[in-house]
């Protein structure tokens, strides 16, 4: 890009999004929603042999308001979805739903009147991991597939009304409506 | 054992004892529904027998005209080392039976999952609600007439 630049004038010229994004990808702290044996394995990918910590993802939090990334590892049942529910919108934006493991993306082999049939019906999800359980490998591989995700979004766009701007050649602020 | 156990059983309730069945040993007598109380208390009290633990008490549905749901109570002795499966027959439109909790504390929350999954109502329970299913809930899953995949809209899901 312009790394030449930084050596000789001390700065560099890039996108807002292209920074915070940089940013954001590469500190997604989970919120470990671990309800059943799929949460063994997510613990597997916090230890030292898998070590989520490369991914920057490393700080575990218990508390919603912490966090940026929900990793749903687990059975859902009726019950627990109301639950599941509360502590996602306790999350503060920008946030995102990793859905591990064939129970949490579509109900897994519990096909039955007490589990839900895949989280998508009640919460918004970004990233599917198959498996049952999955292997911290493809945790991990869900974990890089959110990062690319959260790359290419356009945070500051969005932000503002819902309108993109662009500063066009004459110097003037041009705005579009985005979709939100 | 089992023979002592019938020949105990059948000289204080000989009206009351319905059927006994052997199988490898393991003893299964069925009661009428009204001497359940009377009976659980012999067999706890009893000295000889001692039946002094409730391991499990469940329901089945034999979807059949008469005498539609069971109920079955498994008791252990830990003074013989001995199994006891106690069953009693509940009517559909007499939907409701005795509370063992007076004699075994431990059948408490048995009785709330049977009352949960069957709708057997056991009068005298201290605390009879649901214990899997959210409470508000109308049907009772394990009867056979229950839908695999229940019955649609019937637990509300968080609004996407």
């Amino acid at each position: 890009m312009g790394l030449d630049r930084i050596e000789q004038d001390g700065f560099l010229v890039t996108k807002l999004d292209a920074v915070i994004n940089w940013a954001r990808k590469n500190s997604l702290w989970p919120m470990p929603m671990g309800i059943s044996c799929c949460a063994i394995e997510m613990m597997a990918t916090a230890s030292p042999r898998f070590d989520i910590s490369r991914f920057g993802s490393e700080v575990m939090r218990f508390t919603p308001r912490q966090c940026d990334v929900m990793i749903v590892a687990g059975t859902v049942t009726y019950k627990m979805a109301t639950v599941v529910r509360k502590i996602y919108d306790q999350m503060p934006d920008p946030k995102w739903v990793i859905s591990m493991g064939a129970c949490a993306s579509s109900g897994g082999m519990f096909r039955s009147y007490s589990v839900v049939q895949g989280i998508d019906l009640f919460m918004p999800v970004d990233v599917y991991v198959a498996g049952c359980p999955p292997r911290p490998e493809n945790l991990l591989n869900g974990l890089i597939e959110l990062q690319r995700k959260v790359e290419e979004d356009r945070t500051l766009g969005k932000l503002i009304h819902g309108e993109k701007l662009h500063v066009n050649e004459a110097g003037q602020i041009e705005r579009t409506a985005v979709a939100a | 054992m089992n023979d002592l156990i019938i020949q105990k059983l059948k000289e204080q309730f000989s009206q009351n004892v319905e059927a006994t069945n052997e199988f490898r040993g393991d003893l299964t007598v069925q009661v009428k529904k009204n001497s359940l109380l009377k009976v659980g208390e012999f067999l706890k009290s009893d000295p000889d027998l001692a039946f002094d633990l409730i391991v499990d008490v469940f329901g089945i549905d034999m979807y059949r005209p008469e005498g539609r749901f069971e109920v079955v109570y498994n008791l252990y002795s830990l003074k013989n080392n001995k199994y006891l499966r106690l069953k009693i027959v509940v009517e559909e439109d007499d939907c409701s039976a005795p509370s063992v909790t007076g004699i075994w504390v431990g059948a408490d929350w048995h009785e709330r999952e049977t009352y949960d999954m069957f709708g057997i109502k056991f009068t005298g329970h201290p605390d009879l609600r649901r214990l899997y299913m959210p409470e508000e809930y109308q049907h009772f899953p394990m009867r056979k007439d229950f839908p695999l995949m229940g019955i649609p809209d019937s637990i509300p899901l968080p609004r996407k």
